[in-house]
């Protein structure tokens, strides 16, 4: 079985607010001196559910794909220290500014290209832009089925059984083959790389993928085929007009904050 | 669809009546076609009928798209996604508005890709500038908010709780109702439900609390929930949790709030041992009041708080428990 993830590279999500810069003007964030990029959290939760069809006895080739700049690279050793057998990356200038919607087209070329692809993976959204939409959007571009948020996966013959978070509870989908599911972080921790594979990655072979390569047009990829345009980029303005409730002790303190809670009929 | 006109609401239920989630959108949908142009419409997928369409209409669709079938009660991806499309065919609007959670955020996406177009997912804003519509949403785990905008009719676009008043219903209003004809071949059936399980809700439901008491990492463990439980009770509200406590199976994985969670806005929020890192606040920011009961006085929290109180919340509850159920004794002394 082939399992195509979906990966993809940003800075370190787990920067403290404080530390959080935007341009206005440019509508990007500032990267922080000292913060690494790193693989989208949900994204290694998804190379941890391929990895676990493989735990559970599956025959399965893991390839991880991203798009994105040179420096994506290292997303890509990185899933391929967890396990994972090979690598894609796409790169080129054209691939720049690119929306879900370009990088949905970018990522399904991609797929079809590696072909005999039985299931594709990836996170439920990228820590970045938090938008969830790309996994989506290669189901819909290559014609599969899709089941979202997962927290469980299993394959069962031609089918992939998926117990998917729902807002009240789960549900269990089984979706034929091929398929794309996106991951959740209820799936668990993903594994950290042992040293052994972190060494054999080094051998492992990462193709590199430009716009031309996936058939496709540089005016349909990137910032000329996105659908949606960013129109500002801001950190939201924080007045905090916050009231400290004192007391000398923590039962007076308590008494306190019933009394101004009462005052202000929140209870 | 180049001649887009007027705003779509996909309805969600509860127990056959329109959520507070689809009457805020629909009162969205009202003001972004009262300024972009065009009608409010809304889709009603299922088995709910003819009474929960005019429930729509009065509070504020001038259309109702209905699509009658057992099989579309609960959501299913591939059969709603076939059917919302269809739909979207049909009525043409410039945007297409949809709750934000696990439904929606499955569906919009394939929508919008169906159409040939973009999706915003997670907002909390709308407007209409200069005839374009606008769409505000948090990202950067809540450290940013973006303003996007589309190229291609229809903007489709997710929406969290509280993005807009909900509409005031009107049962004099008349609207026009529609029945949706799909064959089922077109919505064809590659996946299949095998088993839903429900937490059990025993209560409000978060997204309809008044009151929502919600507890973090600093929590401790899962005792403390027992206590939260309490208070929640007391105030006639729900208990919610930021994401540390689900991951580490200390209460049910529905509770969590926040980015990647549910989005609640309640009167008053009460965050207990939260330190109110910014994917947590994308999903309670938007509540009236926020009380932070902390140890760390420089913790997050402290900035979105309107209350602050910082020490152990062992030691703070129990009183401050006993302190309300006094007022409530009082009040019902004083009316009998």
């Amino acid at each position: 079985m082939r399992v195509v993830v979906c990966v993809k590279q940003v800075p370190n999500p787990e920067i403290a607010a404080s530390q959080f810069r935007v341009d206005e003007q440019a509508k990007t964030v500032v990267p922080v001196p000292g913060v690494a990029l790193v693989m989208s959290p949900f994204d290694e939760q998804a190379v941890e559910a391929a990895l676990r069809l493989r735990d559970r006895g599956h025959d399965v080739t893991i390839t991880v794909v991203s798009m994105g700049t040179e420096s994506a690279r290292a997303v890509i050793k990185h899933g391929l220290a967890m396990g994972a057998d090979d690598g894609v990356l796409l790169v080129d200038p054209a691939f720049e500014g690119a929306d879900s919607y370009a990088t949905a087209l970018a990522l399904s070329r991609a797929i079809g290209k590696i072909g005999g692809v039985d299931l594709v993976l990836a996170g439920r959204q990228a820590a970045d832009w938090d938008a969830g939409v790309v996994g989506a959007g290669i189901a819909e571009m290559l014609g599969w089925p899709l089941v979202s948020f997962a927290r469980e996966l299993r394959v069962d013959g031609r089918a992939a059984r998926v117990e998917r978070m729902l807002d009240e509870g789960t549900e269990i989908i089984a979706a034929e083959l091929p398929a794309v599911v996106t991951v959740s972080n209820e799936l668990g921790a993903p594994r950290a790389p042992t040293l052994r594979e972190t060494m054999r990655a080094g051998r492992k072979p990462v193709a590199v993928w430009s716009v031309a390569d996936l058939g496709l047009e540089t005016g349909e990829v990137g910032a000329q085929g996105a659908r949606c345009m960013r129109e500002r980029l801001f950190i939201p303005e924080k007045r905090s007009r916050c009231e400290f409730v004192e007391g000398g002790s923590p039962r007076e303190q308590a008494a306190n904050l019933a009394r101004r809670l009462r005052e202000a009929k929140l209870v | 669809m180049a001649d887009a006109r007027g705003v779509l609401v996909v309805a969600e239920l509860v127990q056959r009546r329109p959520s507070r989630l689809t009457r805020e959108l629909l009162g969205l949908a009202r003001r972004l076609a009262r300024e972009a142009g065009g009608p409010a419409a809304a889709a009603l997928l299922g088995d709910a009928g003819e009474e929960t369409a005019q429930e729509l209409i009065a509070y504020g669709a001038d259309a109702v798209y209905v699509a009658a079938h057992p099989g579309l009660a609960e959501y299913h991806s591939e059969a709603w996604t076939a059917y919302v499309a269809h739909i979207s065919r049909e009525a043409a609007p410039a945007a297409i508005l949809i709750g934000h959670g696990a439904a929606g955020g499955d569906l919009a996406p394939r929508l919008a890709f169906r159409l040939d177009t973009a999706v915003a997912t997670g907002c909390v804003e709308a407007r209409v500038e200069g005839g374009r519509l606008l769409f505000t949403r948090p990202c950067y785990g809540g450290n940013a908010r973006e303003v996007v905008s589309f190229r291609t009719p229809p903007a489709v676009a997710t929406f969290r709780a509280g993005a807009c008043g909900a509409a005031s219903r009107d049962g004099t209003r008349r609207g026009e109702v529609r029945h949706v004809l799909l064959d089922a071949g077109a919505a064809a059936r590659r996946t299949r439900v095998v088993e839903r399980k429900r937490d059990d809700a025993g209560g409000t439901r978060l997204e309809d609390a008044r009151v929502v008491v919600a507890g973090g990492r600093g929590l401790n463990g899962p005792e403390g929930f027992r206590l939260l439980e309490r208070l929640a009770q007391l105030l006639g509200g729900a208990v919610g949790a930021s994401r540390v406590p689900c991951d580490l199976g200390w209460c049910p994985r529905s509770w969590q709030i926040g980015l990647t969670g549910r989005t609640v806005t309640p009167e008053l929020y009460i965050a207990v041992g939260i330190s109110g890192a910014g994917h947590h606040m994308a999903g309670c920011g938007g509540a009236g009041a926020i009380v932070a009961v902390n140890t760390d006085p420089e913790a997050a929290i402290y900035r979105d708080a309107r209350y602050g109180v910082v020490g152990d919340y062992q030691q703070l509850l129990p009183p401050l428990i006993e302190e309300i159920e006094r007022f409530n004794s009082r009040d019902r002394q004083a009316a009998s």
